[in-house]
């Protein structure tokens, strides 16, 4: 799984930073904010069976200004875009962003031909730093994607990775 | 232990706030796990045994998120509204009295004090409200003020039948009064106490604009309500003061009505650190019960909330006023006593 390295910052305070990010990585505050079905799997994470809580990341801010990790659950359509684009924009830094399901990575199933209302992914808009896969993914594949971005900010890895058999 | 006077302020001073940021900080933490056990979840658990770090990571988090003052806010409002909001939270707890000699200042107009800081602290909601340049904000920040207004006055009146009661306005003697065991506790006053002390803590809860009266932050209508436009600490403020709030309305309540530091039964000790142990103890356990209300019941709508205070609540504590007022003064008439 090859990853992109971080441009690292010029000047270091190195526990310091490393204790900024550890601080970061487990306080992942998500938006309240869902496009389409994608957001009903992104509730089943937080609900009892797969429990977001775990990681610390259950605490959905409804306000832009209090979050840290938007979570593109769903299609952008063209006419949503604009206000996509305003809710990234109102976050205030450090911020992440998670496109979770095909859609937000690259219009899924609805790019053909001649389309004319959907964006061809979140990263069109604003950098996307962690894309989950599925339609809709599942819970522990969110899950997966939170502790992929918690390793993008601290640069190790909570748990052991599971390889397939 | 006795200190000098510059010493013993001193002391006091950062013990309260220690007391009020630790709280806030583990509060948040039990208010996660609490609700993810009633909700059949198990909340926080990566972070730390039992998820005991979470509070101090959301705080590296939050003091290293960019403040961020919006376009067109009122700069000094803005910025004064979280601080107006924690420190007469703070103040408040300069009377309460933790233990017998336990009381940072035992001055005999202690609840008459905490009453009138309290009041300030709908100032900080409004102002942070109207500040913050958002029509979601100042919408909430409204609703904060009426809602506020509405449940002072039960809540003053349940206070002045218990300063009938007790003839005194000194916390540390109204605890002293209610020694000797839980059948002395305000409580079991008389039969009308516990209804006084439902009304208390209703009022409590709307007035730390807790769910199921959180009509202040209702998610679904307003955004965030009041802090929609504060980011990182400013928010992070904002919760400290609503938490230290609601320790300070459950102290209340403690003092009032359960018997302050004094213990339960009588062969139990209620001296020195005792005393202490007690009175955590009580307002704990109602902290607790204030998060089993909020995730368990749905928010109210602003009317009904509006109804149950000027429609139910008012009438009711004014008629508990009368009947203890009547108790009081018509009573040893009848039987005779003096």
């Amino acid at each position: 799984m090859g990853k992109e390295s971080l441009q690292s910052a010029i000047i270091k305070f190195a526990p310091l930073d490393k204790l900024l990010d550890l601080g970061r990585a487990n306080s992942l505050w998500p938006m309240t904010f869902g496009l389409a079905c994608c957001a009903i799997e992104m509730m089943a994470t937080g609900a009892s069976r797969f429990d977001l809580a775990r990681f610390g990341a259950e605490v959905f801010r409804p306000s832009p200004r209090q979050c840290d990790v938007m979570i593109v659950a769903g299609t952008i359509s063209k006419k949503m875009a604009p206000a996509v684009q305003t809710l990234y924009d109102q976050m205030p830094e450090p911020k992440w962003v998670i496109a979770m399901g095909n859609c937000a990575i690259s219009g899924g199933p609805f790019v053909f031909e001649g389309q004319y209302g959907i964006v061809e992914g979140a990263d069109k808009l604003f950098p996307v730093d962690v894309f989950i896969p599925g339609c809709p993914p599942r819970p522990e594949a969110l899950i997966e994607g939170i502790l992929e971005l918690e390793e993008k900010v601290t640069g190790h890895r909570r748990w052991p990775r599971v390889e397939a058999v | 232990m006795t200190l000098t006077e510059p010493w013993r302020v001193l002391a006091f001073l950062v013990g309260i706030i220690a007391f009020v940021a630790l709280n806030a900080a583990y509060l948040v933490w039990l208010e996660r796990k609490v609700a993810g056990h009633i909700q059949g979840r198990i909340g926080p658990k990566e972070v730390g045994p039992f998820g005991l770090l979470q509070p101090l990571a959301d705080g590296i988090k939050l003091m290293s998120k960019q403040l961020l003052v919006p376009k067109g806010v009122d700069p000094l409002l803005f910025k004064v509204a979280p601080l107006l909001v924690l420190v007469p939270a703070v103040m408040s707890f300069v009377t309460i009295p933790f233990g017998e000699n336990l009381v940072a200042r035992n001055i005999d107009i202690g609840l008459l004090m905490i009453f009138a800081f309290a009041s300030v602290n709908v100032m900080g909601l409004l102002l942070g409200g109207w500040g913050s340049n958002n029509k979601y904000a100042v919408i909430s920040a409204a609703r904060a003020v009426s809602q506020n207004v509405a449940y002072e006055i039960p809540m003053l009146i349940t206070v002045v039948t218990m300063i009938m009661l007790t003839s005194t306005m000194n916390l540390n003697e109204m605890v002293i009064q209610q020694g000797g065991g839980i059948l002395n506790w305000h409580f079991f006053a008389n039969p009308l106490m516990p209804f006084a002390f439902l009304i208390f803590f209703v009022c409590a809860l709307a007035e730390t604009n807790r769910a199921p009266f959180d009509l202040g932050e209702a998610e679904s209508e307003l955004i965030a309500g009041f802090h929609t436009e504060y980011s990182g600490m400013g928010f992070g403020v904002f919760f400290m003061g609503e938490y230290a709030n609601i320790i300070i309305g459950c102290s209340l309540a403690v003092i009032l009505f359960l018997g302050g530091w004094q213990s339960p039964f009588e062969f139990l000790s209620d001296q020195g650190l005792w005393g202490v142990f007690w009175f955590l103890a009580k307002v704990y356990f109602l902290i607790f019960c204030v998060m089993w209300i909020r995730w368990t019941y749905p928010r109210t709508t602003l009317w009904g909330l509006l109804n149950l205070s000027w429609k139910i609540l008012i009438p009711i504590s004014l008629l508990i006023l009368l009947l203890t007022g009547a108790m009081i003064k018509v009573w040893p008439l009848i039987t005779g006593a003096s």
